[in-house]
């Protein structure tokens, strides 16, 4: 059977979902296989959204115009900020999931999507003809002809789950692998390689008792993720998550126990990530910690299942029982479903330019696991903007390539397809260099002028965001211009607030830089000020409060982008550059760079290379 | 094209008996034939007489050497063309050769293509040049410490330290439910002001090796006849080593260089001061004015066989808090001072008390310009100033480099920043921001992080044909 199309989306996952979405709302006719649909938008591991750097991800996502923000508005069941006491730009939002709610919601938006068709099938082979993609085939031998694919596999290529000695070869949760397609696309002259992650047991809730545990209540304003959700519509009944903590009993277990451990006994070939550590790897890499953080963290509203975050393992399931009951809290712990690793085929990213196309096949692109990350949201976003550029690329137009001075979505891909990751890739604060300007609060602001011109976003979001920014802006010189004199009841308000008392008149601006003081308790002084919106006020006072900082995070990234838009010929011959060290030499020939700023992130590439590469290029460029 | 042949003099052009035209390229010999047809019979590394002509015309009479790919400065076929010096004649072998398809050189561009073929790195290029303009032992030696690694070292050194601290708090930030930042502020603290120390004193050490260097700029300052010029004569006919003498910007100020016991003075001979209804004496004391702004040393002289009038006292106040010494000049006719007097000189120099740290008191030597006396004192002092009272030898690193200097300071001001932000009890991802901003900074230094800029701006530096 043959069947045509525009877009074949492989995987329904969190990549998945967002990549079918954005290439059916931009307008082509859009087919997501999945091997199961009732696992559309699974979350397999932890039943949470965001965290630190990932809750950036997901507002940056609803800016472009994706799915994941709205829905986990919908579905979530406790929500809270992280690292209020730190500086605004890592504060970070991090909602728990109702997991089935989550699935379900997404799989309706999927269902009522035009353009777009759910098919359960798997796929077994991409078909290419002449570097260019002309369909997929599924196992029972039904052809679909489409002009782009989007493979969002996840962790389902060759996968199988260890759990002590039992090895069962499925996908996550029991669910089918795929076993067909990395052979197919090794054909296609694709690289992969071998990486491991673990997810911890969930326990039943009646066997837990939370009364030796700590409760985590969620923030009592919930923030949404989404830009366009109505805080005031969301707030409601949050569930508690618990906090208990590891022993020298539980420690004692798992080394006595490690030769089982399919990790320890060189039986995982896989590699996984050093920040999503096993229970096991914590305790033989911090050998004297003497307990280790467990959050207890519900997985739904229509479910007894606990997930164990901290715990996870590939311990076969009696030492992993005797290990969680000696956790306090978890004496009379019963495990619904065991802890296992998981080991998956994914490609070498380098493959990929950054728009997430395959250099070397027209129309090809990857997202998600595949591409040698780990987590949903990172999924989501190289989902989103792999949908975004298949659609581009039917459309003739350029692609849509986000740089690291725009967004942490620009800072994940860019790492994925330029540096060397050897482990799942997962997204942190600290990869992001201009982090100050790249904040959640602001990430509509950032991006909102990308979604719309991908054509994610309608005309009228785009002008209610540029009147937002006019609104922004014309605080910010208002405050500056408005000189507070030296009179008495400045002097008591000041010295109300414990501020020092003004020498002489200062601007309304100069004196909401003071750490004392903030917007609202300066309404007393600014009698021209209109009530404007909170989202509003917020940017005004990050803008002010902090403009030094922002001022001089700008500076680098004008240096970084000096960098960027060094642009190295496609056609330059790595070979003619005698004083390039060989392994320089061919990291830039297999990745061939865009720029020289891309040229000197690669690994293998050093300073002194790409001095001979700046020296090179200015006499190439004279010539 | 990259291998296309560069042609420039190696040698400055004015003045010197023999000049050297470089060649460097694909067709250098070719090229270089047709001026020298016997080039073309020479072995590499060979060196041969004859005439340089361009067809009918003789050019100059030259000894021709040949240095083959890649045994030569670039790597590349070189020609060098030893002739007589002066513009004339070398603009005119210079011409021939871009005639007969040479191209003139930019600057440093022989380098540039050394570095481009592999034969230096950026860091060995850079020290090589500050060895080409190393004027006295001085500065060779710590161009030589640069190569050596010495700055090196310790610019990784500081690095390192500032990287810690970074990741302290970006895996904080990470991980705020398993990593907290309490009493970090009280650690942190005193590890900013420690790299803070030793930036100081890096820059403090940078700021003596420009002295040591590019000389240090002297301005001669004094009344009219009290003996300015006779005292610059002395310094010059006692030390025959002088570097150059090119005219000042204006007529009555000539700077002159000299060496004096390994240190190198510029120095300034100024107008006389006095006060004047003379229109020409006041642009005169103008042009001196200006040329104390840039002074790293002020030698005040004084007839110590006359008396200290008004016109010193202006003098005096003119080169308050700058460093001086003071010359009681004319010792061969008497001493007819008062120790008051002087102490009004000194006070009117000095009102707040000597600020440059030594707490020595301001040096005054008698001299005559005569017979000599005092010249032994006075470059005794010029070393106490300079060389032992302020150079710091704690860190035995000299920075002799203007671009490396820069980074330092850039480093440095970030650094404050971040104490900045500690005052304001910022939150600490604020620290970080400028703590990558100085390890960055500092990177620049050793090569470790490389902007479009810093290479034009290295080969730049480089004199045409070096």
């Amino acid at each position: 059977m043959k069947q045509k199309t525009d877009i074949c989306v492989i995987g329904a996952g969190h990549a998945g979902c967002e990549a079918a979405l954005a290439a059916a709302r931009l307008g082509f006719k859009t087919i997501v296989f999945t091997v199961s649909v009732d696992s559309i938008a699974l979350m397999p591991c932890n039943p949470n959204v965001g965290g630190t750097s990932k809750g950036h991800l997901v507002r940056e996502v609803d800016a472009l115009g994706g799915e994941m923000a709205k829905n986990i508005d919908k579905t979530f069941i406790q929500s809270k900020m992280l690292n209020l006491s730190k500086g605004p730009a890592v504060h970070s939002l991090r909602a728990q999931a109702d997991k089935l709610a989550y699935s379900n919601t997404m799989r309706e938006i999927l269902e009522n999507q035009e353009n777009l068709m759910i098919k359960q099938a798997e796929i077994v082979d991409i078909l290419v003809e002449g570097k260019k993609i002309t369909g997929v085939k599924t196992f029972t031998g039904n052809i679909y002809e489409c002009k782009a694919v989007i493979i969002c596999t996840g962790t389902y290529l060759n996968s199988r789950c260890l759990c002590g000695e039992a090895i069962t070869y499925t996908g996550p949760n029991g669910l089918k692998s795929a076993t067909y397609l990395t052979e197919a696309m090794q054909k296609l002259g694709i690289n992969f390689r071998r990486f491991k992650t673990g997810t911890p047991a969930r326990m039943d809730k009646r066997s837990l008792d939370f009364s030796k545990m700590v409760p985590q209540p969620g923030d009592d304003i919930i923030t949404p993720f989404s830009f366009s959700t109505d805080s005031a519509l969301i707030q409601k009944e949050q569930a508690l998550c618990y906090l208990t903590y590891t022993n020298e009993k539980t420690h004692e277990i798992i080394r006595e126990n490690l030769g089982r451990s399919p990790m320890y006994a060189g039986i995982i070939e896989g590699t996984g990530t050093r920040y999503c550590p096993s229970i096991e790897d914590k305790i033989v890499k911090f050998a004297d910690k003497e307990r280790h953080q467990v959050f207890l963290e519900p997985e739904g509203l229509s479910t007894n299942e606990m997930y164990v975050a901290g715990m996870s393992s590939s311990m076969p399931e009696d030492v992993q029982i005797l290990m969680y009951r000696t956790v306090p809290g978890m004496e009379n712990c019963e495990i619904v479903r065991s802890a296992y690793a998981i080991e998956y085929d994914c490609i070498d990213p380098s493959q990929l330019n950054a728009a997430l196309r395959f250099k070397e096949i027209e129309g090809l692109y990857g997202a998600g696991q595949i591409n040698g990350s780990s987590g949903y949201e990172e999924a989501a976003a190289q989902g989103l903007v792999a949908g975004i550029n298949a659609a581009l690329y039917l459309l003739g137009k350029e692609e849509m390539i986000i740089d690291r001075s725009e967004a942490y979505i620009g800072v994940l891909i860019d790492d994925l397809v330029t540096k060397e990751n050897n482990e799942p890739y997962r997204m942190m604060t600290s990869r992001a260099e201009y982090r100050l300007l790249l904040r959640q609060d602001n990430a509509d602001l950032r991006l909102g002028e990308r979604g719309f011109a991908a054509g994610l976003k309608s005309a009228e979001e785009f002008a209610r965001l540029n009147e937002k920014k006019k609104s922004i802006e014309k605080e910010i010189k208002r405050l500056k211009e408005t000189r507070i004199g030296a009179a008495g009841y400045v002097q008591d308000f000041l010295v109300l607030h414990e501020s020092t008392p003004l020498r002489s008149a200062a601007s309304l601006a100069d004196l909401l830089s003071r750490p004392e003081l903030d917007y609202e308790k300066l309404g007393a002084l600014d009698k021209e000020r209109v009530t404007l919106a909170q989202d509003i006020i917020t940017q005004v006072e990050i803008e002010i409060k902090y403009e030094g900082y922002i001022e001089r995070q700008k500076r680098q990234v004008s240096q970084f982008k000096k960098m960027e838009n060094r642009k190295i010929p496609l056609e330059l011959d790595y070979d003619k550059v005698s004083s390039l060290r060989l392994e320089a030499r061919q990291k830039l020939t297999a990745l061939r760079p865009l720029s020289i700023g891309q040229a000197s992130r690669i690994s293998g590439v050093s300073p002194a290379d790409i001095a001979v590469l700046l020296v090179y290029m200015e006499q190439y460029r004279s010539r | 094209m990259l291998n296309d042949t560069i042609a420039a003099p190696a040698t400055a052009v004015f003045s010197s008996g023999i000049g050297i035209i470089r060649l460097s390229g694909d067709e250098a010999i070719e090229i270089a034939s047709k001026l020298f047809p016997k080039l073309t019979k020479m072995k590499s590394h060979t060196i041969c007489y004859g005439f340089l002509a361009d067809g009918e015309n003789i050019l100059d009479e030259a000894m021709v050497s040949l240095m083959k790919a890649p045994n030569s400065y670039t790597r590349e076929d070189v020609v060098e063309i030893n002739c007589h010096g002066g513009a004339k004649v070398m603009n005119r072998i210079l011409e021939a050769l871009v005639k007969c398809g040479a191209r003139l050189a930019e600057p440093g561009e022989f380098t540039k293509r050394a570095f481009l073929h592999g034969r230096i790195d950026l860091s060995k290029a850079e020290a090589v040049m500050d060895i080409i303009s190393s004027k006295n032992d001085f500065a060779l030696k710590s161009s030589v410490n640069q190569l050596r690694g010495l700055v090196y070292e310790t610019v990784k050194n500081i690095r390192a330290g500032i990287l810690y601290q970074i990741a302290y708090i970006e895996s904080a930030l990470d991980d705020p439910e398993h990593f907290s930042l309490d009493g970090y502020e009280e650690i942190v603290m005193g590890k900013i002001k420690a790299i803070v120390y030793r930036l100081t004193k890096l820059i403090k050490a940078a700021e003596q090796g420009k002295v040591l260097k590019e000389g240090i700029n002297t301005v001669i300052i004094g009344k009219p006849n009290v003996g300015k010029s006779s005292f610059l004569n002395l310094l010059l006919g006692e030390e025959r080593a002088i570097v150059t003498a090119i005219a000042g910007t204006t007529r009555d100020i000539l700077s002159e260089s000299v060496i004096i016991d390994g240190f190198m003075l510029n120095i300034i001979d100024t107008a006389g001061i006095r006060s004047t209804e003379d229109e020409i004496e006041k642009i005169g004391v103008e042009r001196t004015l200006k040329s104390l702004a840039n002074a790293d040393l002020i030698v005040y002289l004084i007839d110590s066989s006359g008396d200290i009038d008004e016109n010193d006292l202006r003098i005096s106040e003119l080169i308050s808090n700058k460093r001086v010494i003071v010359l009681l000049n004319k010792i061969d006719l008497g001493f007819n001072i008062s120790d008051s007097k002087l102490e009004d000189i000194v006070h009117k120099i000095y009102p707040h008390g000597d600020n440059f740290g030594d707490k020595k008191a301001l040096p005054y030597i008698r001299t005559s310009t005569k017979d000599g006396t005092g010249i032994g004192e006075f470059s005794e002092a010029v070393r106490e100033m300079f060389f032992r009272g302020e150079i710091d030898n704690e860190e035995e690193v000299y920075i002799t480099n203007q671009r490396h200097k820069e980074a330092l300071m850039k480093a440095l001001e970030s650094m404050g920043q971040v104490q900045k932000s500690l005052a304001d009890k910022m939150p600490e991802d604020f620290l970080a921001i400028d703590m990558m901003a100085a390890y960055e900074s500092l990177g620049k230094i050793i090569g470790e992080q490389v902007d479009d800029d810093l290479v034009n701006e290295i080969f730049g530096k480089f004199c045409v044909g070096k």
